[in-house]
Formats: structure tokens, C-alpha cells, sequence
């Protein structure tokens, strides 16, 4: 669908509302849009799809990019509309087109793991994560973690048993703990250990983070 | 990373379609990636196979086990069937990496993942494996390279998943649009580098790695897997063990030790089996198993610590697979 021969183009300024990119033409980004609200529609089992862009292509195939494509982000519990590349990392589009800047990007690797996020509840790399493939699945980011201006039991405890140097790995390394509670509101300091495994703290907090986890887990709030 | 177009495929005949072009899979994505942010890897075209629902899953047959290729590591490794039978696997899936990857990367992947020789990953070394005609470890930083049976390229076999499956005697499925599907024995699957240095596998361009078959283990088998990496967490291994033993009462009947940090391909242990073999499994048997395994080691010039290293994972992992030994809490994943 997409037209291999054109060149690639730089992404837009960042926008988080579906106006047309620079350098794109009013035909191309209605051709992509309505790639894209059939994409969509495959991966979040929502009606609605553009026949034109269904018949246009294999079956069983939607075409996406090269150039920008908006898409909806189910971020938080809100909806949040953005002009995404195929290559756009989930990390980069929080961080740079919505300006979601809590989730950190380290090594860009997949090795650090600050840019925790979570992906319909269980931690991921966010760097290492197609936004593209995010569409349809609940993303939790760190902004999403607390309610009603009230910091999340783990938050808390990491303030109480000063879990964290530097900070950078901090947010990342508080996803883990998060997404551990939710499905173990009972764990030892060896489950706490392994599910912050794969976040490297160069300060070497860990022993207060798992303090702080332990202590979180006996609030009542984070068995919720 | 270059700016590519992706086609997203529900199904494996609509990805069997796409492959063509020079288009390149993309499934959980980790190594890929991983390539193409190091610009090593610049395709213009991904296939997206990760929506395909099909590849997805553990069947449990009368046969064994068959494991959709897009079946993540995390949930082979916390599968209680896995666990229970097949725990060289679960514990090979469940060491890999960090928790989070293993929510995201699949086991077709992990089979699939190209070397992690920091020449072959670096974009500034033209070698051996990319189509030219040196070798930069030999003389270079060989520290986590192969110790045997290396040929022309001692870049290790990466991937622990296989280092179980080839003790469990598994097979990958292949299909393609011409040829349907086929199967291949994972001990067949790979490519030694002095066969072909330009392929790692026998898969060809028009193949996706669809399933993975695992025959039932026989009565009386006991399995583990144990890795020991620099790190504790998010290392590829120094030493790695994947231990099988099919007991007879107090007797081990057959014993498997598979091995992939001492070799470019996985392999297994000829001399440490037959140390096993016939014999009651003790520390002392364990030991002599390990021993043997180092049987026509040629560590590199940094590299030798690895000959030291396999006998006790090796030593360690065949009493954790007899249940003599608890899990080495440093090998962790």
C-alpha cells in the first residue's frame, strides 16, 4: 500500500493531535489514515474498518509506514492520538511526542530496563517496544500509577526507606515493584529480588529497594 | 535506526506472502532491534509476525509438546506442564535475559537470535560472518568466546533455549508457501561456521519457524538447566549446562549433557554422558561427568577461566537435576 520507492522522511514535529505531518501530501496521509484505522481495528478487535484499505492489500496484511501514521495510544486510561513511524519505540513516543518524560531511556537497549513500562499489566522494555505494536493493549507508565494526587504505595515506601541515589533508575525499577505486588501482594525479598532483575541500578540502592518494596506490601492500599 | 515500512500479518500465510525482497521477520523484536539500533541490520521492510494468535501457545499430545513459535519465554517458563516434565526448558526460558524481555521475546526468537560476538554486532567490523575474511577474536578481546570445536569463528551459540531443546531432543517446525512444512532436529538445525560462515541455520529465505516439537520424556527422566554469566541477570552465559537423565531406580540409564557457551553451535557432551551412563548419580560421578566434558578444549587467549567453569556448571546442574542439589542462587536468571 505504502510506496517502497519514496524516500524516508524525517518524523514530524512532535504533535499529539492528527493534523497532517510536513512533507506529507493531503492524499498520502488520507491513504495512511485510513491504513491505519484498519490497523487499528485488527489489533484492538474494534468495528469500522475501511474497505478500501482492506482491499487494497493481501489478506491478512496491513501496511504501515514508512512515513508517519496516526494512531491511538491507550496510555493511562486515557486515549492519546499521535503521529507514529513504524520504527517509533513505545519509550520515544512517550517520551518526545507526548512529553511523558517519567519513563526514562538509559541504554536504549533492552539491558537497564528505566524504561519499565507497563504493557497490559506485566513489565516491559519500552525501548525495545514498537509503539505500533502497543495499539489495542493497556500501557501503564509511571504518570499512571498514582490517584487522586496520592503517590502509589511503593512510591511512598521508596520515600520512606530512601530507595533510590541518582533517581534515573528509579521509575523504572518502581514498575517492577508495582507490577510484582499486583500479582504477588505477598512476597519475599528473594520474589523481590528477581522481579527487579532486570533493572540496573548503577548507585546500588537495591537493598532499600527491597526494604521498601516488603514494607509497601504490607499497605493495605496496594492490594487493591 | 533506518526508517522502514511494516506489514503486519494475522496469519502465517499472509507472513509466508510477505516473505520476499529482502523483507526481514520481526516477532517479539529484542534482537532485531537490537541489530538495527546498533546499524548492523538496515532493512526497509519488516514482517510483523507478532499478531499471528496461530503461533501462539503450549499443547500438551500424546506425542509431547508442541510450542507455538510466538509463545514468549515468560510463559514457557512459568507453565506448570513445562515445570514439571520438561524443567531443562523452563528453566533455560526462565534464566534468559531480564523478566522483561522474556514478557516480550518469543522462543522462535530466542532460537533465532544471531550471534553475540561484539565484532559481529559492531557496525565498524567487517568479519568472517558478515562475508569477509578474518576473524577479529582470535587476536582480539576473546573473553566469552568458544573453548572447542570452533573452526574459524569462535562465537559461541547464543541461545539457552536451545541448549535445552537439543538435551530434550526436540525439532522445529518449518514452513514455506512452495514446500509446506517440514520438520528439523534442533541438533540438525544449526550451522557449524566452517559449513557455511554466512548462515547460522539451515531455515531457508522463504521458511518461518513455526512450532516447536518436544517428544515425551522418558520414564524416570529428571532435566535442569543452569547458566553462569558475568552478570546475574541480563548476561548471555560463560558456562551453561543443560542436563537430562533418564533414571533406572538409583541408576542413571541415559544421561544428556548439552552445553552452548563452550562452541559456535550447541553440542553435547559425548565423553560427560558416557561418565554418566550406567552409574549412580553422586557428587563423584557428577564431577568425573564434568571433567570429561572439557575433553579437547582449546580455550583462546582470555578464555582459559571457561575450562574451569563448565565441569562445576556442569557438576552442579547434573545434581540439581537428580534433586541432590538446590538451584545455584548465582545462576539466576
Amino acid at each position: 500500500m505504502s510506496d517502497p520507492q519514496r524516500s524516508p522522511k524525517e518524523p514530524p514535529e512532535a504533535t499529539s493531535t492528527a493534523t497532517t505531518p510536513p512533507g506529507i501530501s493531503r492524499r498520502g496521509f488520507l491513504k495512511g489514515a485510513g491504513i491505519t484505522a484498519a490497523g487499528t481495528a485488527l489489533l484492538s478487535g474494534v468495528q469500522g474498518l475501511s474497505r478500501e484499505a482492506v482491499a487494497s492489500t493481501p489478506k491478512g496484511v496491513k501496511e504501515f509506514g514508512p512515513e508517519p501514521f496516526p494512531v491511538t495510544l491507550h496510555i493511562n486510561d486515557k486515549e492519546h492520538a499521535l503521529q507514529i513511524e513504524p520504527r517509533t519505540t513505545l519509550a520515544d513516543a512517550l517520551r518526545i511526542q507526548l512529553n511523558m518524560t517519567g519513563t526514562k531511556i538509559s541504554c536504549d537497549r533492552g539491558v537497564c530496563s528505566s524504561c519499565t513500562v507497563l504493557l497490559d499489566r506485566m513489565p516491559v522494555n519500552s525501548c525495545m517496544t514498537l509503539a505500533l505494536d502497543t495499539v489495542g493493549h493497556q500501557i501503564t507508565t509511571i504518570e499512571g500509577i498514582s490517584a487522586n494526587e496520592q503517590i502509589h504505595p511503593v512510591q511512598a515506601a521508596f520515600v520512606r526507606h530512601d530507595a533510590m541515589q541518582c533517581g534515573f533508575c528509579t521509575p523504572g525499577m518502581v514498575m517492577s515493584c508495582v507490577s510484582l505486588l499486583e500479582k504477588n501482594p505477598h512476597p519475599t525479598e528473594a520474589d523481590v529480588r528477581y522481579a527487579v532483575s532486570g533493572n540496573l541500578c548503577r548507585c546500588g540502592t537495591y537493598p532499600k529497594v527491597f526494604a521498601a518494596t516488603l514494607d509497601a506490601a504490607t499497605q493495605p492500599a496496594s492490594k487493591a | 535506526m533506518n526508517s522502514f515500512a511494516l506489514a503486519d500479518c494475522s496469519t502465517v500465510e499472509a507472513a509466508l506472502s510477505q516473505l520476499k525482497d529482502g523483507a526481514v521477520v520481526k516477532a517479539g523484536g529484542v534482537d532485531l532491534l537490537d541489530r538495527m539500533k546498533n546499524g548492523t541490520d538496515t532493512p526497509t521492510r519488516l514482517i510483523n509476525i507478532r499478531n499471528i494468535s496461530e503461533l501462539r501457545g503450549i499443547q500438551s499430545t500424546p506425542e509431547g509438546l508442541t510450542i507455538g513459535a510466538l509463545t514468549t519465554l515468560a510463559e514457557v517458563a512459568d507453565d506448570p506442564g513445562v515445570r514439571s516434565q520438561y524443567t531443562v526448558l523452563s528453566d533455560a526460558c526462565g534464566q534468559a535475559a531480564t523478566p522483561h524481555i522474556r514478557n516480550m521475546a518469543t522462543l522462535g526468537g530466542n532460537l533465532l537470535q544471531q550471534l553475540q560476538c561484539w565484532y559481529y554486532r559492531s557496525p565498524d567490523f567487517q568479519c568472517l560472518r558478515k562475508g569477509k575474511e578474518i576473524c577479529f577474536a582470535f587476536s582480539g578481546l576473546n573473553q566469552y568466546h568458544a573453548i572447542m570445536d570452533y573452526g574459524g569463528c569462535p562465537s559461541v551459540a547464543p541461545s539457552s533455549g536451545a541448549v535445552a531443546l537439543l538435551a530434550l531432543d526436540a525439532s522445529v517446525e518449518l514452513t514455506s508457501t512452495a514446500k509446506g512444512k517440514r520438520t528439523v532436529a534442533i541438533r540438525d538445525f544449526y550451522l557449524h561456521p566452517d559449513a557455511n560462515p554466512h548462515r547460522f541455520h539451515v531455515m531457508a529465505a522463504d521458511e518461518l519457524l513455526t512450532s516447536i516439537h518436544i517428544p515425551k520424556p522418558a520414564p524416570g527422566t529428571r532435566s535442569a538447566y543452569q547458566k553462569y554469566g558475568e552478570k546475574e541477570s541480563h548476561d548471555w552465559a560463560n558456562a551453561d549446562a543443560g542436563i537430562l537423565l533418564e533414571m533406572d531406580g538409583s541408576l542413571c540409564r541415559r544421561a544428556v549433557v548439552a552445553m552452548g557457551a563452550a562452541s559456535p553451535v550447541v553440542r553435547r557432551s559425548r565423553e560427560a554422558e558416557a561418565a554418566l551412563a550406567g552409574k549412580p548419580i553422586t557428587p563423584e560421578t557428577a564431577r568425573a561427568a564434568g571433567q570429561a566434558s572439557m575433553t579437547g578444549a582449546m580455550p583462546l587467549s582470555m578464555n582459559a577461566y571457561k575450562v574451569q567453569l563448565f565441569p562445576v556448571a556442569i557438576y552442579r546442574t547434573i545434581l540439581l537435576a537428580a534433586g541432590q542439589m538446590d538451584r545455584d542462587p548465582s545462576a539466576a536468571g
